[in-house]
């Protein structure tokens, strides 16, 4: 499971809709992988307002990852200003971009568990994968 | 010829042996994909885009997504542990996840740009336990799909509905949630009959946040309005808003048409390694 997809992830008990400690969830026991992955410019260009900052930011902290700064980058941080179109595909990526590829979309958790801050369940990931099946008592 | 939803619930319909015949013929693989390009179609993306796979299996049309230029990022969901495996095996780009549709969407408001479902939306209908119903599961799931969508996103659900009473309590559903929403039919009333769910959430640019736009720039594809007339000019009215169209067939079929409210498209040439996860 990508860092990105983690991002957007919250608990799916009911219970938890409205706690503001259902987001991010926390994850435990993990193991990291880099995935290589062709760097979409136009697609981290397209999500990157999405991202909460706060949280990645803590993500990074309890998966002990390098620190982010501060405030979140913007989206003309992405491509060097020598060409002012963003969309055009000769655009260079800066570093920053190029961070953010790897962080997002390369830094996968392939297993552990994530733990909701409010409710205190926990989901496994095994390959990659997360199991969000809810026993039907937690519905 | 029996519905496989009538026999098993879906996790143990699609067991190992289901989901390597699934996925490894070509006939499905076939079909699977031209479904996807048709609701690629529908959805019509303007950047690479963040989409939910509901019902993903073993990422037939995940694949689709991914081989878009420039890709599109996904992340499917599906019930069988076993249709997963084989997605795995074959190494899709999209990150996956063990869910229930019917128990929701665990992802935070306005995570998607859209969202795709193809095949997958009639299993929803069938119940296994005492303490849920096909309402609320429908419910749940689209309430949790609105949500989950950014403003002015859309999702194309491609579904086989059993009949029209279930094909009805989907899309109410569906626009009980919020959604704007529109029916397609490709190939009507033969044997391959495809049809779409197109939803959309309000509050983007989208032509006013109807379908209309999105069918009506569409090649081939005509348009009832029965719905329309029966509302008057009501366009404030949630649910099918459908444009006028004026192609002859309309007039043949307008008898038949009449009141259902629905967006009609005639016949159309759209017409390794075993891996067990055990949680
Ligand atoms: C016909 S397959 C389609 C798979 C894929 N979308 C494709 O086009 O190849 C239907 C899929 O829906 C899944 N499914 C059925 N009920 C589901 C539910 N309640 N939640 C999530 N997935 C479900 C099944 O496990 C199965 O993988
Ligand atoms: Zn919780």
């Amino acid at each position: 499971m990508k860092i990105l997809t983690l991002n957007f992830l919250m608990c799916a008990r009911k219970a938890c809709k409205s706690s503001s400690d259902a987001f991010p969830l926390h994850p435990r026991d993990v193991e990291l992988e880099i995935v290589e992955t062709d760097i979409n410019p136009l697609f981290i260009r397209n999500i990157l307002p999405r991202v909460e900052w706060a949280a990645l930011r803590a993500m990074c902290n309890e998966l002990g990852l390098p620190q982010l700064s501060e405030t979140q980058p913007s989206c003309t941080d992405l491509f060097s200003t020598e060409n002012l179109d963003p969309d055009a595909t000769d655009s260079e990526p800066t570093q920053t971009l190029r961070d953010l590829h790897n962080l997002l979309v390369q830094t996968c958790i392939m297993e552990g568990k994530l733990v909701c801050g409010n409710c205190g369940h926990e989901y496994a990931i095994k390959e990659g994968i997360a199991n969000f099946l809810l026993p039907s008592h937690m519905v | 010829m029996s519905r496989p939803e009538d026999i098993l619930p879906p996790d143990l319909f699609y067991n190992d042996t289901e989901s390597a015949k699934y996925t490894t013929s070509s006939r499905i693989q076939h079909i699977q994909a031209s479904m996807t390009h048709r609701a690629l179609d529908l959805l019509d993306l303007r950047h690479p885009s963040l989409i939910l796979d509901i019902g993903c299996g073993s990422g037939l049309s995940g694949s689709i997504l991914s081989a878009e230029a420039p890709p599109h990022t996904w992340i499917g969901l599906d019930i069988s542990a076993s249709m997963l495996a084989v997605a795995l095996e074959r190494d899709v780009e999209g990150d996956l996840f063990l869910a229930d549709a019917g128990q929701g969407v665990p992802f935070r408001p306005g995570t998607f740009d859209a969202a795709i479902s193809i095949s997958a939306l009639q299993w929803l209908c069938n119940v296994e336990s005492s303490e849920e119903s096909a309402g609320g599961r429908l419910k749940r799931f689209f309430d949790g799909l609105y949500a989950s969508l950014r403003r002015g996103g859309r999702a194309v659900c491609q579904f086989y509905p059993k009949n029209e009473v279930q094909r009805g309590m989907v899309s109410q559903a569906a626009i009980r949630a919020g959604f704007g929403a529109g029916l397609l039919i490709d190939d009507e009333g033969t044997k391959g009959a495809k049809t779409y769910l197109v939803l959309t959430v309000g509050g983007g640019d989208l032509n006013g946040g109807d379908i209309t736009g999105v069918v009506s720039g569409m090649e081939g594809v005509d348009v009832d309005d029965s719905r329309r007339r029966a509302q008057g000019r009501d366009r404030s009215k949630r649910g099918v808003v459908e444009k006028k169209g004026s192609k002859g067939w309309i007039m043949r079929k307008k008898e038949q048409m009449e009141a259902k409210g629905k967006v009609v498209k005639p016949n159309s040439k759209y017409t390794g390694r075993k891996r067990n996860i055990a949680f």
